[in-house]
């Protein structure tokens, strides 16, 4: 056992899955610690916040600020400003006032705004120019203006008697207050979700949730697979014909049809999510039957059991301590195999809304589920649906890298 | 040809003894489920209603309109009967749309994108499994972990990874459907030019998929047969290489052919998912839309079609493997 262990963890491949596992793992029990709370609490009214730092506005106005002077503090604002709409209008303009064309550069804020100051003049009349347009260029100038002399902004409360605004306090354009003094700010490193929900903390709880679901199904069809199997291979005849109709049978009608078959009969206010594990264990054990049985049957007739048999040893300690020995690494690989699956499935059937029921607790298949019903995809909201993605894949990942990993120990020829 | 008689024969026998069963399946799971289907629609029609002698004679009015105060036995014949002349009676959510109608409409799209994207996606992956074999250094340690990394992402996640990255960024493929929302289909040259650009990133999410998983089978069975006794045995007679690679890549392939037969069902699940992501008007989009309608008809039929379609290519590649397996050809000689 212990020599076993030596060699597995001697393989790279293997090693090298377990961290990545076992890293996921401690990410997700350790980040809760530091970061409490309910992870279905909706936090944003708005669907779908960018990920980021996010202060209260209303208490920054209360902040202490600095006054900084930040070198093109003034073009950028007005960079963010002037949209591609505008710039084009004005390049339309000075192309009329006889500007030649190959000098206008719209991308280039600073020297766009240098030949407009330059060249335009209100009084020109462009012709075929309505008055509208040529009212628009006068209210667009006016703005320009305004964004590069920056005035203060007021900030105004109105009287609790008479209703009349007054001034509460003026803003320069070059305060700043450091995000840290602000009294409420939160970070929310990949946004919220379409709930409004804070998505790094729905994830880690879902990962959870969705890496126990892999194992109580893994567990359970490996149960399955190992008992049908060990049934099968050993005892033979009419049980074996029987047992390998059956497995035989649930390997060609796929499992996914009879898994959303099962769950669509169970009803979304029953299915929690140990009903959706265990449907997913019920479904997913013929692949283990099949490689434990004709391991059996090429155990079954070798001597040390046959030795057993002489000796009047009941059946379950043959199976116990001749045969289980030497199945023991098959059976560890098709729970590590079954575990990345079951993952995969419940993903995939909450997909189709025959997931577990939304009220309780996230899922990874559950928030892939709500973003795509959101639309998350087609809009380009990538944090609602790509980290469920990078765990899913990752998860399932590493414990295929195990397997391969194991794979290559207890199999020489498959060795590089 | 007796040899061939008798594993054809066995195939029939057992394809046909499954397809009975898969009806059985799909006709008893949802029966064995507590809810009851026609207090469910009595919810619906009889709200608002007072007087309990019309709730129950419409309650009794229902059951016999749906054959449930027969036996099971015989309204398992009469589902049956039904189903075999494609009589899946009228979808709840599309009333008065027949049920035929809808998965008819369906059933072609998602035929002519799996066949293609699964059949190209193992092509591919037994090439570069092979390569991967052969080559050894250098390759299969680029090719292996890159093909793992691929078979592990869900068909659905690459879907909305290749979604995001060519309808969304680079803008060169559409966004969803089958076809322009703007077009009806029929045989001009225009609405063939938009199936063909919405064919793209489905077509190819599902064949990367399928690469990654048929590549490392392949790898594995190919080193198998590299270092088997043969092999040593024909290096040693001094026999071209070119010669033994080619009865190794043949034997190697043997098994990817009934593993592709025993995996389609799943193959065929994780891609319907992936055109929920397309919107592709397919089954997996009709399935969708009649779970989250709860429109029981549509769902009942989809998930049969499904399981038909997937008997019947588990059972040609049986067919397949009869012809190119040189154990059953040898058997006809016996």
């Amino acid at each position: 056992m212990k020599n076993t262990l030596r060699q597995v963890f001697h393989s790279p491949k293997f090693v090298a899955g377990f961290i990545i596992f076992v890293a996921v793992l401690m990410t997700l029990f350790i980040y809760p610690l530091f970061n409490p709370g309910n992870p279905l609490q909706m936090l944003a009214l708005n669907s779908f916040s960018k990920p980021g730092t996010y202060v209260s506005v209303y208490d920054s106005i209360d902040t202490d600020s600095i006054v900084m002077k930040l070198p093109g503090a003034a073009e950028k604002r007005l960079e963010d400003k002037l949209s591609m709409d505008d710039r084009l209008a004005m390049k339309e303009w000075l192309v009329t006032a006889g500007v030649p064309e190959g000098d206008i550069d719209t991308t280039d804020t600073t020297n766009l705004l240098k030949i407009w100051k330059e060249k335009y003049d209100p009084s020109i009349k462009p012709a075929g120019m309505t008055i509208a347009k040529r009212n628009y260029y006068k209210r667009l100038t006016i703005d320009l203006d305004k964004a590069l002399n920056s005035n203060e902004v007021t900030i105004a409360t109105p009287n609790a008697e008479t209703g009349a605004l007054e001034e509460a306090k003026k803003i320069n354009d070059t305060d700043y207050v450091n995000t840290k003094d602000v009294t409420n700010a939160i970070t929310l490193p990949l946004g919220t979700d379409n709930f409004g929900r804070d998505v790094l903390k729905e994830l880690v709880s879902a990962a959870r949730t969705s890496i126990m679901i892999g194992f109580i199904a893994g567990i359970i069809a490996t149960l399955i697979g190992l008992s049908t199997g060990l049934l099968a291979g050993y005892v033979g005849g009419m049980v074996d014909e029987l047992i390998l109709f059956i497995t035989n049978l649930f390997t060609v009608i796929p499992g996914f049809i009879i898994l959303i078959l099962i769950s669509y009969g169970i009803g979304q206010e029953n299915r929690g999510a140990t009903t959706v594990a265990i449907t997913i264990g019920l479904t997913s054990w013929t692949w283990t039957t099949r490689s434990v049985r004709s391991q059996v049957i090429s155990l079954r007739n070798r001597d040390h059991v046959n030795l057993s048999k002489l000796s009047g040893h009941s059946l379950p300690r043959i199976i116990l301590s001749d045969i289980l020995p030497y199945i023991a690494s098959y059976v560890v690989m098709a729970l590590i195999l079954q575990i990345s699956t079951a993952i995969l499935a419940e993903a995939q059937l909450s997909m189709l809304g025959l997931g577990p029921k939304t009220t309780e607790v996230p899922t990874l298949g559950l928030m892939m589920n709500w973003a795509m019903v959101y639309s998350a995809h087609t809009h380009g909201y990538w944090w609602a649906y790509f980290p469920v993605l990078l765990i899913i894949a990752l998860v399932s990942f590493s414990l295929n890298l195990m397997n391969t990993g194991l794979d290559q120990v207890f199999n020489p020829t498959l060795r590089d | 040809m007796k040899g061939y008689r008798k594993y054809f024969g066995k195939k029939i026998v057992w394809f046909i003894l499954t397809l009975f069963i898969a009806f059985l399946l799909n006709f008893i799971l949802p029966r064995m489920m507590p809810a009851d289907p026609v207090a469910n629609i009595m919810s619906k029609t009889a709200r608002g209603m007072s007087d309990t002698n019309a709730t129950k004679a419409m309650y009794d009015n229902y059951v016999k309109a749906f054959g449930l105060d027969k036996p099971m036995i015989v309204q398992f014949f009469t589902y049956i009967k039904n189903a075999v002349r494609g009589d899946f009676g009228v979808s709840f959510s599309q009333y008065p749309r027949k049920v035929t109608d809808i998965i008819s409409s369906a059933i072609l799209w998602t035929i002519g994108l799996q066949l293609p994207a699964i059949i190209v996606g193992w092509l591919i992956g037994n090439l570069l499994g092979a390569l991967a074999a052969y080559m050894k250094k250098g390759f299969d340690k680029i090719l292996m972990p890159i093909s793992l990394f691929m078979s592990c992402v869900p068909a659905f996640g690459m879907a909305v990874i290749m979604l995001g990255i060519f309808a969304l960024k680079l803008k060169v493929a559409p966004i969803a459907g089958g076809y322009g929302f703007d077009l009806i289909p029929n045989f001009s040259w225009t609405f063939v030019r938009s199936v063909i650009a919405h064919y793209q990133l489905p077509f190819w999410s599902i064949v990367i998929i399928s690469v990654g998983g048929q590549a490392i089978g392949m790898r594995s069975m190919s080193i198998y047969e590299l270092n088997a006794d043969y092999v040593k045995y024909s290096r040693f007679l001094g026999v071209k290489d070119s010669k033994i690679v080619g009865y190794v890549f043949r034997n190697a392939m043997l098994p990817q052919v009934t593993g592709l037969a025993l995996s389609i069902g799943t193959m065929i699940g994780g891609a319907l998912v992936a055109e929920i992501i397309f919107s592709y008007p397919g089954l997996g989009t009709t399935m969708l839309s009649a779970v989250t309608s709860s429109d029981y008809p549509v769902l009942s039929a989809t998930t049969l079609i499904i399981t038909i379609m997937v008997l019947i290519s588990s059972f040609t590649i049986d067919v397949i493997y009869g012809f190119i397996d040189p154990r059953v050809k040898a058997a006809q000689f016996d």
